[in-house]
């Protein structure tokens, strides 16, 4: 018998993570699958569309050490060019008369829009990170900052693409917590791979030591090129998700607030983890809900408005001051069984 | 020629001010490599101790009411004690961790600064008439009026300036600060005391923001609670073009992006106009990748392995 399990349970130790946090996943959705509550299942489906985020977040954080500000400018753009494609077909032209003539005449199914959305943030990502990517420490980070309010504004004043500072109402709304839920776990399975993947290791030695990972050969340049890019990607299909999720559209609403909320979640859980990207956004979405129900006045307790980001930003501080490492303190889940399975069943051959 | 006056005058009172902002954010990155993103809620919080806490529609002046040279004294010391109060309880925590975590930090506590204020005030917008024999205009000569509070702007900025450029020369501690933002580690090596440093840092930069903030509120005229936001992003621009650490550089920078703002707002053709905000922060990555210490140079700003 182990011996014909070994290979199998080799793989299931080594996709450990993965499988935790895809069934972790599942679980919660099951449980607000159940319930029908439905403010909850809105908390859900965001909460899974920042799973997609902050998974993507980590894919280029967590294995290269640069902090990006400017990874929601990448969710902006894959949200808009999902809206060009299924957004309200007979008020397009309305909402966005600036589109050429095949866009303002056809809708694409909206699994394709959602790729081709992130298609599109990882070709802008392709050739902004061809210059930013130069950059290291500090200076990287306030590149990705700049890169964010260049797209911001952009989007902000391009009105006949994007209607400007007015929002564009009428996505169908085909986000739901299923459809989040295999996306968050498209998402995951993608940060996890790359992670394990020679070029995520190569990346991850650059982010240790610079100049050693130089030395030994690694382009340092390409690799963050490279991450870069599939991290823009998911952000680009999360976007598209978003979109779906709310049925409308606004260039506010993917400003400093939503960096900010993606960033605390990856610096809760821990930044150099999958799963303290994950975990990060399920505690911390949790704690939001609830403390925007107790500032509804739930139970006779009435908290004032915008405690819940009061207490995020007390939290992220308090994380930075005493715990950097998050609550995974950036390890993965461990495989929990004690014996190494390998290596017991070759004992056992060898007896 | 009287327009050509006219739009000088306008481009060197944005550039005094962000010359002063970027000065604030300088002085906390050459000791401590930490950029402020609190710093433009740190003006903001000066403005919002003018009126009484309540979230009541009119604002009722408190501290405003004052006479004028109290209220100088009162909001300068507000803001200093809120300044050394984020360094005592927030920042000695990690002032030895990356930049960019310490930008996690700064960010945060801005976050939570401008909710704090929408918890006391409510979120709409407060009118407040502060100074406003200052908002009138002024003829210089014929057909040349410019507003009072710009020439004030000008004239308050170069005051500080001198004022800065004394300490920094003349007095112990500006020598020491000027050591420790060549190289911090020497300095703490040869002597000088890095904490109390720091705090003094820190309250330079948080007089700063108090004087700022009576000069923005006077000009604004209403308060909201993210009015920090906008203007820290462009202290921001000016910090990094002028070359992160470099006091001089920061003054440099100030005065670039304010002028490069009014200028560009009156050069750029019709179509490209809304963009302007989009083309200074592209001339932030072309700077950054072009010299990503800046555009003045410091001595010891190489990277060393």
């Amino acid at each position: 018998m182990i011996e014909a399990n070994t290979p199998l349970l080799r793989l299931v130790r080594t996709y450990w993570p993965l499988v935790m946090l895809s069934v972790g996943l599942l679980v919660i959705v099951a449980i607000v699958d159940a319930t029908g509550d439905v403010i909850l299942a809105q908390t859900l489906i965001e909460g899974l569309v920042r799973v997609v985020i902050v998974a993507a977040l980590y894919l280029f954080i967590g294995n290269s050490g640069i902090i990006s500000f400017g990874h929601i400018g990448f969710v902006m753009i894959g949200a808009y060019a999902t809206a060009w494609q299924t957004c309200c077909p007979y008020t397009r032209e309305m909402f966005m008369p600036g589109l050429p003539v095949y866009l303002l005449n056809n809708s694409h199914h909206f699994v394709l829009a959602i790729f081709l959305g992130g298609l599109l943030a990882a070709v802008v990502a392709l050739i902004s990170g061809y210059a930013i990517m130069r950059l290291s420490g500090i200076a990287a980070s306030i590149g990705t900052f700049a890169l964010m309010m260049v797209f911001y504004s952009i989007y902000l004043r391009w009105s006949t693409w994007t209607s400007g500072a007015s929002s564009v109402i009428g996505l169908p709304t085909t986000t739901t917590p299923w459809v989040g839920y295999a996306y968050a776990v498209v998402a995951i399975v993608g940060a996890f791979l790359y992670s394990r993947s020679k070029w995520g290791l190569a990346l991850r030695s650059s982010r240790d030591d610079e100049v050693a990972a130089k030395a030994a050969g690694v382009n340092v340049f390409g690799q963050r090129l490279l991450a870069f890019v599939v991290s823009a990607f998911f952000c680009g299909m999360a976007g598209g998700l978003f979109g779906h999720f709310l049925g409308m559209l606004t260039v506010d609403s993917f400003g400093l607030g939503m960096t900010f909320i993606t960033l605390s979640m990856l610096v809760l859980g821990g930044m150099q983890s999958l799963t303290g990207a994950v975990v990060g956004v399920v505690v911390l979405s949790f704690l939001i809900d609830i403390l925007r129900r107790l500032e509804n006045g739930l139970g006779g307790v009435s908290l004032p408005t915008s405690s819940a980001e009061v207490f995020v930003g007390i939290v992220i501080i308090l994380i930075l001051m005493f715990r950097q490492s998050g609550i995974t303190g950036n390890q993965e889940v461990y495989w929990p069984f004690k014996a190494d399975v390998s290596a017991s069943a070759a004992m056992k051959r060898q007896s | 020629m009287d327009f050509a006056i006219q739009t000088i005058i306008s481009a060197l009172s944005f550039g005094s001010f962000y010359a002063l902002g970027a000065l604030g954010i300088g002085l906390l990155f050459s000791v401590l490599r930490l950029i402020n993103f609190a710093h433009g809620d740190f003006i903001t919080l000066g403005g919002y101790a003018l009126i009484v806490p309540s979230s009541a529609v009119v604002a009722i002046a408190l501290i405003g009411g004052f006479h004028p040279v109290l209220v100088i004294v009162v909001i300068v010391s507000f803001v200093v004690i809120l300044a050394l109060l984020t360094y005592f309880l927030i920042f000695q925590y990690v002032q030895n961790s990356s930049p960019a975590t310490m930008m996690i930090v700064s960010f945060a506590l801005g976050y939570t600064l401008q909710n704090i204020i929408v918890m006391i005030y409510g979120g709409r917008p407060k009118a407040v008439n502060l100074f406003p024999e200052l908002t009138g205009q002024v003829q210089l000569s014929d057909g040349v009026s410019v507003q009072i509070l710009q020439l004030v702007i000008i004239a308050v900025t170069w005051i500080l300036l001198i004022a800065l450029v004394l300490f920094f020369r003349r007095t112990r501690a500006g020598i020491q600060m000027r050591a420790a933002a060549e190289d911090f580690r020497m300095a703490r090596m040869l002597g000088v005391r890095g904490k109390r440093l720091i705090a003094l840092a820190f309250i330079l930069s948080g007089a700063l923001a108090g004087i700022m903030s009576l000069l923005f509120v006077t000009q604004k005229g209403v308060l909201t609670f993210g009015m920090g936001v906008p203007i820290m992003l462009f202290f921001f621009i000016a910090t990094v073009i002028g070359g992160m650490g470099s006091l001089v550089g920061a003054v440099v920078g100030g005065y670039a992006v304010g002028i490069a703002s009014v200028v560009l707002s009156a050069v750029l053709p019709e179509d490209i106009r809304p963009f302007r905000d989009a083309c200074v922060f592209l001339i932030v990555i072309i700077v950054l990748l072009w010299r990503p210490q800046g555009l003045v140079l410091k001595k010891a700003s190489q990277e060393r392995v």
